[in-house]
């Protein structure tokens, strides 16, 4: 969409005539925001867009680089004890990747006005959230299996849709960080799966990764679609797609005959097919952990932002050095041509 | 002869195998703890390139897994400068800038003949270039940049300088003139600190332990440290796959 460039829309006089003149031209530029989302097309940055628009994709962009930056913490965890040299490079370059991803979206965030600097200030402040699954702790080294299998798993299947989200550079960023998801996914399976088929002592292992991990990824995909409180919104936007609820089951489809064919259970009971529905039926989630975790009372929680935060503070004097050095670097630039 | 010539080989595959190992580990311990994303990514990428070349080594030698994980600490053939602790950013800048410099000059001489390591050096000399391109931009940032930084960075300098006279001790199985490398990692590493606006340090270039260092498989205290972390999960399940 590139009919309606913003710049103008707002800047208007004081007096009462223009006021009435400037609501004209905001409804204006709204339709023609409605109907480029209505018709599917992109929105772009340089375009018109609702204010809260724009703080909801901010909002959204943020958490997920947030997510991403957080989330190498647990994984790297195991990049000093990876049990063998392929699996260590495999693990080193997921880690590697999502450091990528957290550059896309930050960047993705930068054309809607916000930069880095002031997410990170956020993240750091406690002022903005992280998917909450980070604050998990990695016990074993299975846990780096089931983190690529079901974590990188559900973010699949939360972000594939965004893919096809209504701003277009959030969109492309989706398009370029799946791809990649969908390799974490299959080497955390493939990893699993050497597990599950190995000694019986890593069978074990994999199989109280799975156990640990399996309700906190079905917690990925957010509260249930009648106590989420951005979903309206944000599906009318063309933000996102489909419900909390829907990205859950088509998860859990996809996830049951995969923990078949690694010989893995899933710790859930009432885990059954159902022939009516054509789903798999699941018990009940425990949501109390699930907003106990999002208060910040998660086993990780305190550890994440702490590390985060020390990881800052620490590079604090390396930033300075860098942004001094191109400061005397481009003023000396600066004298020559004078 | 062929068997001596495989002896040799072996033995000089397994020094530059663990240089590159125990240095790629090093860099791994920084992920998530970088000063900047960008950096994440580039720490990383310098690791991964780094652990491409240690496997490629090793299994000229053996399995690479039995190798990084079943050796003991006095087998190991790294120089005493790769298995240097991460310290602060200008540490790990500064061991970067020492090693990936000599690694540098190495693999330019080796792709070169037409030795066993011709065709890896070729491809990693490539690599390697990028690795001293970073170290040394990080190098005149920080030596260049602030107060503090140049302190840090003449700190990391002078600290680490005794450990680089060991990479141009003879390694068995590598024939090559090392007087004339050393001359030039010198004049490299001499000029980028001097555009860095940092001093060339003055202490000596080895340690005064008569023994030897690193290629003889005497270590610093802090590896074996690293070597337990790295080794225990591969050594608590015997005989496993991964
Ligand atoms: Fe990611
Ligand atoms: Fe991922």
């Amino acid at each position: 969409m590139t009919a309606v460039t913003a710049g103008t829309a707002g800047t208007t006089g004081a007096s009462g005539a223009s006021d009435t003149a400037a609501a004209a031209e905001q409804a204006a530029y709204e339709a023609v925001f409605d109907a480029a989302v209505a018709a599917d097309e992109r929105i772009e940055p340089r375009d018109w867009m609702p204010e809260a628009y724009r703080a909801s994709l901010v909002r959204q962009i943020a958490q997920h680089a947030h997510s991403e930056i957080i989330g190498m913490q647990p994984e790297a965890n195991w990049i000093t004890r990876a049990p063998s040299l392929r699996r260590k490079a495999i693990l080193m370059a997921k880690v590697q990747d999502e450091a990528g991803h957290g550059l896309y979206l930050y960047s993705a965030a930068e054309t809607l006005g916000t930069s880095r600097d002031e997410l990170l200030d956020k993240l750091h402040s406690g002022r903005q959230k992280y998917s909450s699954i980070f604050n998990y702790p990695t016990l074993t080294w299975a846990d780096v299996g089931a983190i690529g299998w079901l974590v990188d798993g559900a973010a699949i299947t939360n972000q594939v849709p965004l893919c096809r989200c209504s701003y277009g550079p959030y969109a492309r960023a989706m398009v370029r960080v799946c791809k990649e998801e969908s390799f974490h996914q299959r080497q955390g399976y493939e990893a699993l799966l050497a597990l599950s088929r190995g000694t019986e002592a890593q069978h074990a292992m994999a199989q109280d990764a799975v156990n640990r991990w399996w309700w906190p990824s079905l917690m990925m995909f957010g509260p249930p679609d009648d106590e989420s409180t951005h979903t309206a919104q944000a599906m009318a936007w063309k933000i996102k797609r489909h419900s909390n609820d829907e990205l859950r089951q088509r998860f859990v489809d996809i996830a049951v005959p995969q923990a078949e064919a690694l010989g893995l259970t899933l710790p859930d009971p009432d885990l059954r097919w159902n022939e009516e529905r054509g789903h798999y039926d699941f018990g009940p989630i425990d949501w109390t952990e699930f907003w106990d975790v999002l208060k910040g009372n998660g086993p990780c929680n305190d550890q994440r932002l702490s590390r985060r935060r020390q990881a800052h503070e620490d590079g604090a004097w390396v930033r300075e050095a860098a942004a001094a050095y191109a400061d005397k670097h481009t003023g000396k630039h600066g004298e020559a041509q004078a | 002869m062929t068997g001596t010539t495989d002896t040799l080989t072996a033995a000089a595959a397994l020094a530059l195998g663990d240089d590159a190992l125990v240095l790629s580990h090093r860099l791994g311990e920084w992920a998530g703890s970088a000063p900047v994303l960008e950096e994440e990514v580039a720490l990383a990428n310098i690791a991964l390139d780094l652990l491409g070349q240690a496997r490629v080594l090793l299994s000229l030698v053996g399995d690479e897994d039995e190798l990084a994980y079943l050796r003991e600490e006095r087998s190991f053939r790294n120089s005493q400068l790769v298995e240097q602790p991460n310290g602060d950013f200008a540490h790990t800048i500064a061991r970067q800038l020492y090693f990936s410099t000599y690694q540098h000059l190495l693999y330019g001489r080796l792709a070169t003949g037409d030795g066993p390591f011709a065709g890896l050096a070729a491809k990693a000399v490539k690599e390697v270039a990028y690795h001293q391109d970073h170290a040394e931009h990080w190098t005149l940032r920080l030596g260049d940049g602030t107060t503090e930084s140049h302190q840090r960075m003449q700190r990391a300098c002078d600290a680490l300088w005794r450990y680089t006279g060991e990479l141009f001790q003879p390694v068995e199985g590598l024939d090559l003139d090392l007087p004339a490398l050393e001359t030039a990692w010198l004049d490299s590493v001499t000029d980028v600190l001097g555009r860095a606006t940092l001093t060339v340090p003055s202490g000596p270039r080895t340690g005064a332990w008569s023994a030897g260092a690193g290629r003889q498989g005497l270590h610093t205290e802090s590896f074996g440290r690293m070597l337990a972390e790295m080794q225990h999960l591969h050594r608590s399940h015997p005989g496993a796959t991964w």
